[in-house]
């Protein structure tokens, strides 16, 4: 599973019918701090997640296994929005202050 | 399966059923002589594993199923090992 911060939402009115009743949003990938890293991708929503809020995905056969009907052709599911990371700098070898919060979160 | 290093909880209330009940770790993935490499990922632990540890971590939905004991879900990036030694690497 992987973090990313959502940044938009995306509507499709004719889709495929297994995700009816889910939203699709835009998120951008980041690092544990919160740094952009890679391409954007369109994730389906578990979780009510909203533009800004930092969460994380599950890719592959698992993102569609995230939904109720697991016969839904989802490779990126959005499974928790993040409310915090600990991540001691002693644990990683970055800098002093390494905890690192969501927008939302502080 | 992959060699790790437990660097940081990740703390999350609102998230998948499945992941209820389940401690998130943050994992940098590592060489087989501990050097970083790659992008750091979460984790479900199964070994109660904390930070700093070095760990062997699956990241495959069946594995994740069998090792949790649960149907096939969502999971798939899961702590199976503390690591006590590599050798040879």
């Amino acid at each position: 599973m992987l973090f990313a911060r959502v940044t938009g939402t995306v509507v499709c009115t004719a889709k495929v019918p297994s995700w009816r009743g889910h939203r699709l949003l835009l998120v951008q990938p980041t690092d544990p701090h919160g740094a952009p890293q890679g391409r954007t991708l369109v994730a389906v929503d578990l979780v009510s997640a909203a533009p800004g809020q930092r969460v994380f995905y599950v890719r592959g056969r698992e993102a569609a296994n995230a939904l109720p009907d697991a016969d839904n052709p989802a490779d990126a599911a959005i499974v928790a929005i993040v409310d915090d990371v600990r991540a001691p700098a002693s644990a990683t070898g970055d800098a002093p202050g390494g905890t690192s919060r969501g927008p939302g979160a502080g | 399966m992959f060699l790790a290093r437990v660097v940081g909880d990740v703390i999350a209330t609102i998230k998948h059923p499945a992941l209820e009940q389940r401690k998130l770790l943050l994992v940098q993935p590592l060489t087989g002589d501990g050097a970083p490499v790659g992008r750091p990922s979460i984790a479900v632990d199964s070994v109660d594993a904390g930070v700093g540890d070095h760990v062997l971590v699956v990241d495959e939905g069946n594995s994740a199923a069998q090792v949790l004991q649960r149907p096939r879900g969502p999971i798939r990036t899961v702590v199976v090992g503390v690591v006590d030694e590599v050798a040879g690497a």
